[in-house]
C-alpha cells in the first residue's frame, strides 16, 4: 500500500511535518518497503489552494493513505474524492510513522481537524 | 471629474474627507463608497437605500455526466480551484471545484474537451445605491469570509455615471483594491496625519500614485498633534497642501457619533468647496 | 506556544501602538508584523535586519511582438481585460490566469513570476521580528503574511519562545484572513466610534467564521463614553470578554514620535493598563 508522510527534511529521519498543504517535503514509501521518495513542496508558501494541490499530487502519484498533523478541509474535501485516507495527529520521525502505520496502530480521521483560511461556507457563525 | 480619497493606511480621515466634500457639494455630487471591506460612508451620510444589486462571481460546474476524468481543468488552473480524482476499484473518481479559489477565468471551460463545464454564478457580495437629499449615493459590500474585493469595486464603479462630480471613498493600503477604486481618477487626494507612522504610509501612497499617473495633494489631518516632518516632506517635494484639519477633541466626538465635520462645523465647508474649485482648475487646466 | 494575533477591522485605531507595547512587556517571544501592506511596527522597534528574501507570488503574462501575429485570440478570452488593443499587457489588470497564454497558436504569450514583495528576519532591542515589504501596486499580501507567520513561528520554535506576537492585517479580506488563521487569540482593537464598532463587529464575525477566539479591547475609550458603553453591551451580549480600555492620552503620539513604544516612553496609567490587557491575552 501507497502512504505519504508529511515531512520536515528529506530524509526518514526527520520530523514529521505538522502541516499538509503547507509541508516541507511529502515522502512517499510503500507499506512493504522501508524506503521513501521525498518530494519538495513547491507550493508550500502559496497563497490559496495548497491543500487541494497537495491533494491532487496524492492521487497523481496513486497514493492510498495520508500521515500527517493536521489537515484543512479543502485538503481533505479533496482526499476524500479521491478515496484516501486520511490520518492526522502524527508526530515524532517519518521512520516511526511509518512503522507504527505499517503494524495498524494510527486511525484515520472523520473529518478535518483545522480551518482553512478560506472558509468553505458563505454563511457566518452567529 | 472623478476625485478619489485615499490613504497609505487607515484611520487617518479618509471617510472624513469624502464625506465632508461630498456633502459640501450637495446636489452637486455622488459619493462612491469603494471601501467594501470596510464601507463607513453610510454611517455619516445616513442615505435611504433605493436599490441593491447583488455581486456575483462566476465559478465553473462540472458536469459529472459528460466529465471523463481527463484532469485537463485541474492541470491549466493556476489557482488550485479544481482537483480531478481518478476512478478507483469500486470508487468512482470525481472532479471537483473549490468555488472560493476560482478567478473565473473561464480557462477551464473552454480546454475541457467533453464540455463538461459550465458556469454558474456565486454571490461574494452586493452593491447599494440610494441618496441622501440630492446627493447620490452607492456603496459596496464583501461578504464575510470573501478575499477577493476587486470584483465588487468594479460593480460600484460600473453603477456610477461621471456626468457630477464623483468622490470615491478608497480602500487604505497601496494594492490591488485601491487600485481597483482609484483607477481612472481626474485626482486623488491623499489623507494623513502628522506621526511617523502617517508619514510612513504617506510615502508609500504617493508611490502608488506616481506609478498610476494620478495627480494627487494632501489632506494632513489632526494637524498640530504629532510633529512637522510630513508638512516638510510634502513642502521638499513640491506636493500640494491641500488643506489641514486641526486636530481638536470636539471633532473627534463629533465623528464618534457617526457626525461629519461640516454637519457639526459649518465654518469647514468653505474650505472643502475650495478645495474642489482649486482641484477643478488644476485637473481642466 | 501562544500566538497572539492583533486585528482590529478599521485602521488608525491603535492596533499596532498596543502590538509594540506587548514587545516591550513580553518575555520570551518573536514578533511579527503582518500589516505588509501598511507596515509600521518597524517605526517603534527599529530592527536590525540579519537575512531576507525575496517573494514571488502570482504570473504576469508577456507577450513577445515578435512572435505576436496580432489574431487576437487572446484578447477574446481574456476576462479581466489585460490585454489591450496593442498586444501589450497591462501587469496591474493581469490575474495570472495564463487563458491568453494557452490559447495564443504562435506561443507568443509566456507567464512570468511575479516578485512581490521582500521578507526579513530582523534583530530588536525586544528580541527577535519577522517583518515584510510589499511591492507597491502588488497583489497577494496574504502570501506575504503567510510567509512572516510561518518565519516567525519557525523561529520560536528554534528559539523555544513561548509567544508569537502578531499584528495583523486590516480589514476583512484575504491578508487579514490569512493573519488571523492557526491563531490561539486574537486581541480586538477598537475605538469608541460608530466606524469603529461597525468594524469591529465585521472583524469578528470573520474571527468566529475561522473559529480564532477572540478578546476585544476599547481604545481611547474616554472619547466617547457612550459609545464605549454600547459596545461593552454589544460584547455582553456576544460573550466576547473587554480586557481592559485605554484612555486618550497625548503622550501615546509623544512616544512614537519619539520612536519609542509606551512602556518605554512613560510609566504612566496608559501603560500600566496596556500590561493588564496583556496579562490576559497570554494566559
Amino acid at each position: 500500500m501507497k502512504i505519504c508522510i508529511t515531512a520536515q527534511g528529506d530524509s526518514l529521519d526527520a520530523l514529521v511535518d505538522p502541516r499538509f498543504g503547507r509541508c516541507k517535503y511529502f515522502a512517499i514509501s510503500d507499506t512493504e518497503s522501508l524506503m521513501a521518495e521525498f518530494i519538495e513542496n513547491k507550493d508550500k508558501d502559496g497563497m490559496g489552494g495548497v491543500g487541494v494541490g497537495a491533494g491532487q499530487l496524492m492521487a497523481d502519484k496513486g497514493v492510498e493513505a495520508v500521515l500527517t498533523g493536521n489537515i484543512g478541509p479543502n485538503a481533505h474535501r479533496t482526499l476524500q474524492a479521491g478515496n484516501i485516507k486520511v490520518i492526522t495527529g502524527v508526530s515524532g520521525k517519518v521512520i516511526d510513522a511509518m512503522n507504527r502505520f505499517a503494524k495498524g496502530e494510527l486511525k484515520s480521521a472523520d473529518g478535518p481537524n483545522v480551518d482553512t483560511h478560506f472558509g468553505e461556507k458563505g454563511e457566518v457563525p452567529k | 471629474m472623478i476625485i478619489s480619497v485615499a490613504s497609505g493606511k487607515g484611520g487617518t480621515g479618509k471617510t472624513t474627507v469624502s464625506v465632508s466634500l461630498a456633502l459640501s457639494l450637495k446636489d452637486k455630487a455622488k459619493l462612491i463608497d469603494c471601501d467594501v471591506e470596510e464601507p463607513n460612508a453610510h454611517i455619516f451620510i445616513k442615505p435611504i437605500i433605493t436599490e441593491e444589486y447583488p455581486v456575483c462571481a462566476i465559478v465553473p460546474e462540472i458536469d459529472s455526466g459528460k466529465c471523463k476524468l481527463c484532469g485537463k481543468c485541474g492541470e491549466i488552473c493556476e489557482y488550485n480551484a479544481i482537483a480531478v480524482m481518478p476512478d478507483k476499484p469500486g470508487v468512482k473518481g470525481q472532479t471537483i471545484v473549490f468555488s472560493e479559489l476560482c478567478h473565473g477565468c473561464g480557462a477551464c471551460m473552454y480546454f475541457c474537451p467533453k464540455l463538461a463545464i459550465k458556469e454558474k454564478e456565486r454571490k461574494i457580495g452586493l452593491v447599494q445605491k440610494g441618496y441622501r437629499a440630492g446627493l447620490g449615493f452607492i456603496q459596496g459590500k464583501l461578504n464575510i469570509g470573501e478575499a477577493m474585493s476587486p470584483p465588487v469595486i468594479r460593480e460600484v464603479k460600473k453603477r456610477m455615471s461621471a456626468e457630477t462630480t464623483v468622490i470615491i471613498d478608497a480602500p487604505p493600503g497601496t494594492t490591488c483594491p485601491v487600485i481597483a477604486a482609484i483607477n481612472g481618477s481626474d485626482y486623488c487626494v491623499l489623507v494623513t496625519e502628522p506621526t511617523p507612522f502617517g508619514l510612513n504610509d504617506l510615502v508609500l501612497a504617493t508611490e502608488l500614485l506616481e506609478k498610476m499617473k494620478i495627480p494627487y495633494g494632501v489632506v494632513i489631518n489632526r494637524s498640530g498633534m504629532g510633529d512637522g516632518k510630513t508638512m516638510a516632506y510634502c513642502q521638499k517635494n513640491g506636493i500640494p497642501v491641500l488643506m489641514e484639519i486641526p486636530f481638536r477633541k470636539e471633532i473627534a466626538m463629533s465623528y464618534s457619533r457617526g457626525r461629519s465635520i461640516v454637519e457639526d462645523f459649518p465654518e469647514y465647508e468653505k474650505s472643502f468647496i475650495q478645495m474642489v474649485d482649486n482641484i477643478r482648475v488644476y485637473v481642466e487646466k | 506556544m501562544r500566538q497572539i494575533v492583533i486585528i482590529s477591522g478599521k485602521g488608525g485605531t491603535g492596533k499596532t501602538v498596543i502590538t509594540a507595547s506587548f514587545a516591550a512587556i513580553a518575555e520570551s517571544k518573536v514578533m511579527a508584523d503582518c500589516d505588509v501592506d501598511a507596515a509600521d511596527l518597524h517605526l517603534l522597534l527599529t530592527p536590525e535586519i540579519k537575512e531576507k528574501g525575496f517573494l514571488k507570488s502570482g504570473k504576469t503574462a508577456e507577450i513577445d511582438p515578435d512572435k505576436c501575429v496580432k489574431c487576437g485570440k487572446c484578447l477574446e478570452v481574456c476576462r479581466f481585460r489585460a490585454v489591450q488593443s496593442n498586444f501589450v499587457i497591462d501587469p496591474v489588470s493581469c490575474e495570472g490566469c495564463s487563458f491568453c497564454s494557452l490559447v495564443c497558436p504562435e506561443r507568443a504569450i509566456s507567464m512570468r513570476e511575479n516578485v512581490t514583495g521582500e521578507w526579513f528576519v530582523s534583530n530588536t532591542r525586544f528580541g527577535p521580528m519577522v517583518h515584510a515589504k510589499l511591492g507597491i501596486a502588488e497583489e497577494n499580501s496574504g502570501k506575504l503574511v503567510n510567509i512572516v507567520k510561518s518565519k516567525a513561528k519557525e523561529l520560536a520554535q528554534n528559539n523555544g519562545a513561548r509567544f508569537v506576537i502578531v499584528d495583523g492585517a486590516p480589514g476583512i479580506g484575504c491578508p487579514v484572513i490569512a493573519s488571523i488563521s492557526e491563531a490561539d487569540i486574537a486581541l480586538i482593537v477598537t475605538e469608541p466610534t460608530i466606524s469603529g464598532m461597525h468594524d469591529a463587529d465585521r472583524v469578528i464575525k470573520v474571527a468566529r467564521h475561522f473559529s480564532v477566539p477572540i478578546k476585544l479591547t476599547i481604545n481611547k475609550y474616554d472619547l466617547n463614553m457612550d459609545m464605549s458603553d454600547i459596545i461593552e453591551d454589544y460584547c455582553r451580549k456576544n460573550n466576547i470578554d473587554v480586557v481592559g480600555k485605554v484612555p486618550f492620552d497625548e503622550v501615546v503620539v509623544e512616544a512614537m514620535v519619539s520612536g519609542k513604544t509606551i512602556i518605554e516612553y512613560s510609566a504612566g496609567k496608559t501603560a500600566q493598563i496596556i500590561k493588564k490587557i496583556w496579562n490576559s491575552v497570554s494566559s
